[in-house]
């Protein structure tokens, strides 16, 4: 009996000590949480699940000596489905790293529980720059793109392209809130008017009644700032009311692949929106489109090439820190550049921001268009430093 | 006052005419569905599935046999329809001896199977459906579209025939008798079980047909039904279970005032129609047009 328990005692000490050599449980965990079934199921959804098992796929399915696993879980949008996941996830499935989360409802109550418990989160969904500002987090890093970063170019670029005068079409939670106010304020600052803006709630299939509104503004430019199948039926209704063609500008904060595709480039084209991924970008990027292609039939949206390349550089941290251990894997990312199909030069922050090129893109017309998936052009590259929010800007209480 | 609220008299208009585009919709779907309540005694929660079904019909006879909108108008709900008489005969005929509850369970149940076998073939974001009619008229105080007029008026004309036919034709008499005591009509030499399945796919033909009208105005996507079906529950009971023209003058009517709230209070907009179901049923239980059984 005795020599049993010491047994026991031993192998305990014994795992122990195998869990500082290499990762913790003698696996890798990777969970992806998204909307699988609801308006970002195609921008995010099982897409990012593929990108991110090309990612480990690219890593020979092993780290450090250490099979990797993947699951993944559908939040529904709802911050409290969301939580109870990462808890699940957490504490009795030994997941090491929670990715993607859109909604940034849903993000900010999955950060708050990583960041309790010590585990890395790897944003590429949500949006909301708070997630690297006043709730940061040392384990969460938000690799796409945010809030700030899609307003800073649309205010200045934008700006000056489509004209002075602006209206808001905003869906009403947090996304849309913070997106209206970070672009007004940047609308503002450059000289811009905000003629107006109207609420519209999650899933609206009708616009025609906000749509009318923001026609009788007489406002040169229209934001739209939702997303996913929101976006897709203003823009389709806008063509049926004829906005476009009464001289208003259709300004999309965020447009994906998915979203062009489904609207046809005839609905769609002209469009102006904000990017963080260009497919055109160089070989590297337009073989990745390819092979993501070629095994879910569409292209990726940069919230999927995001989760991919933030994994891959995950599993690299790994890889050179010999732990999964949260801290000193995000230490690791910090150091290393992030080079890939995804981002050129990009960096990780202290703050959990990853810097890197963003673009203003616009549709490109039916006879531009050189074959399926061929739907967007760059208008202007804005460089990392000047898209994102400047670290000292952000109230985030860890880089004070 | 107008003035005082920020919003013009014109943008008032505007958005009335949008309400009663909005409340053809809801008027034909809650037809179907009070049509199916009235004879079957089923609550088909199926209903939103159909209508996604009616615009799926429309974009894969456009696509995959080059029919365009005008003969998907018709095709496509008789399709729909046909597989609704399908599911009456072979699962819903089983229930109509139990409680109310087995068929809505049942109708649910298939509405979810519907819906996920459509979001794995087709995805969530949606296909594109062009304009049959595009263009408009600007009216002065907004610009109407060609399309939303058309729309406005097929409804109307559908849910007048309707009702006509229910309540003022012998074929209807004998729908009403049959709700009313099915073993008598049954003796004077009518086949009611055929005449119950007839109803049950002219319920769910109404369904597809307004999802053919809802093809080229919104996304044709798998969940466009369940956005929508909760509402129109909301105006059944509001109309009252089973009432026919309760059914259409509540859809219009909700559509109008649903409308106007999108100009004083967007943000309410989603709920306004529940908030009005909740006082309808502790003022008139039966709802507006019903008459409690």
């Amino acid at each position: 009996m005795k020599a049993i328990s010491l047994a026991l005692v031993a192998s305990s000490f014994l795992s122990l000590a195998a869990a500082h050599a290499g990762p913790s449980d003698g696996k890798v965990k990777i969970a992806v949480m998204n909307d699988m079934s609801g308006p970002y199921a195609e921008s995010t959804g099982m897409g990012s699940v593929e990108a991110v098992r090309m990612a480990i796929e690219e890593a020979g399915g092993k780290v450090a000596g250490s099979p990797i696993e993947l699951i993944f879980a559908d939040h529904q949008n709802k911050p409290d489905v969301a939580s109870a996941i990462a808890n699940k996830w957490i504490d009795t499935e030994q997941v090491d790293v929670i990715v993607d989360v859109p909604n940034s409802a849903a993000a900010l109550a999955v950060q708050d529980i990583a960041k309790r418990k010590n585990r890395v989160l790897l944003v590429s969904g949500g949006g909301t720059a708070q997630l690297t500002g006043a709730s940061c987090s040392p384990t969460t890093a938000q690799w796409t793109y945010d809030t700030y970063a899609l307003s800073q170019g649309m205010g200045t670029v934008g700006l000056q392209k489509l004209g002075d005068s602006w209206f808001f079409l905003t869906v009403d939670y947090a996304f849309g809130h913070a997106l209206e106010k970070d672009l007004s304020d940047v609308l503002k600052a450059n000289g811009g008017k905000i003629l107006g803006a109207v609420r519209h709630p999650l899933n609206a299939s009708d616009f025609s009644s906000y749509l009318l509104q923001a026609q009788g503004s007489k406002a040169k430019v229209i934001a739209l700032a939702n997303a996913g199948g929101d976006t897709a039926n203003a823009i389709k209704q806008a063509q049926e009311f004829g906005i476009p063609q009464g001289g208003q500008t259709l300004a999309s904060l965020l447009m994906f692949p998915t979203d062009i595709h489904a609207l046809g480039l005839k609905s769609a084209q002209d469009l102006v929106f904000m990017d963080g991924w260009d497919p055109n970008r160089d070989a590297e990027s337009r073989a990745f489109a390819k092979a993501f292609i070629d095994r879910t039939g569409r292209m990726p949206s940069m919230i999927q090439v995001g989760s991919y390349s933030a994994v891959r550089h995950y599993l690299k941290a790994i890889e050179t820190a010999g732990t999964d251990d949260a801290p000193a894997v995000m230490a690791k990312m910090r150091e290393a550049p992030i080079n890939d199909a995804f981002a050129k030069g990009g960096r990780l922050r202290a703050d959990g921001r990853m810097v890197h090129d963003m673009y203003l893109m616009q549709v490109k017309k039916i006879t531009e268009s050189t074959g399926p998936w061929d739907y967007s052009k760059v208008l202007s590259v804005i460089p990392g430093d000047h898209a994102f929010r400047p670290i000292e800007q952000g109230g985030c209480p860890i880089v004070r | 006052m107008f003035e005082l609220l920020g919003i013009p008299p014109q943008a008032l208009f505007g958005q009335l005419l949008l309400g009663l585009i909005n409340g053809a919709f809801y008027a034909m779907l809650s037809l179907g569905l009070a049509v199916i309540f009235g004879l079957l005694n089923v609550i088909n929660f199926t209903h939103g599935a159909q209508y996604m079904m009616g615009a799926f019909g429309a974009w894969m006879l456009l696509n995959y046999a080059g029919i365009p909108f005008w003969g998907a108008l018709v095709l496509s709900p008789i399709i729909v329809a046909i597989i609704g008489m399908v599911i009456e005969r072979t699962l819903l005929k089983r229930l109509y001896h139990l409680d109310h509850l087995y068929g809505l369970l049942l109708t649910f149940g298939l509405a979810l199977i519907l819906e996920g076998l459509f979001r794995r073939q087709y995805g969530s974001s949606g296909l594109p459906y062009n304009n049959p009619l595009p263009g408009g008229t600007n009216l002065g105080f907004m610009f109407l579209p060609n399309y939303r007029a058309f729309v406005v008026v097929a409804s109307l004309v559908v849910c007048i025939a309707t009702w006509y036919v229910i309540e003022r034709t012998k074929l209807g008499s004998y729908l009403r008798a049959a709700t009313e005591r099915p073993d008598l009509v049954q003796a004077f030499g009518i086949d009611v079980p055929r005449m119950i399945t007839l109803t049950y796919g002219f319920g769910v033909g109404l369904a597809a047909l307004a999802g053919v009208l809802a093809a080229p105005a919104y996304q044709v996507s798998p969940t466009m039904g369940s956005n929508l079906i909760i509402v129109v529950f909301a105006v059944v009971v509001i109309g009252g279970m089973g009432s026919i023209m309760g059914a259409i003058l509540t859809g219009f009517g909700l559509g109008i005032v649903e409308g106007l709230t999108k100009v004083f209070y967007p943000e309410a907009s989603s709920t306004v129609i529940f908030v009005i179901m909740a006082i309808v049923l502790m003022v008139k239980p039966a709802g507006l047009f019903g008459t409690a059984k």
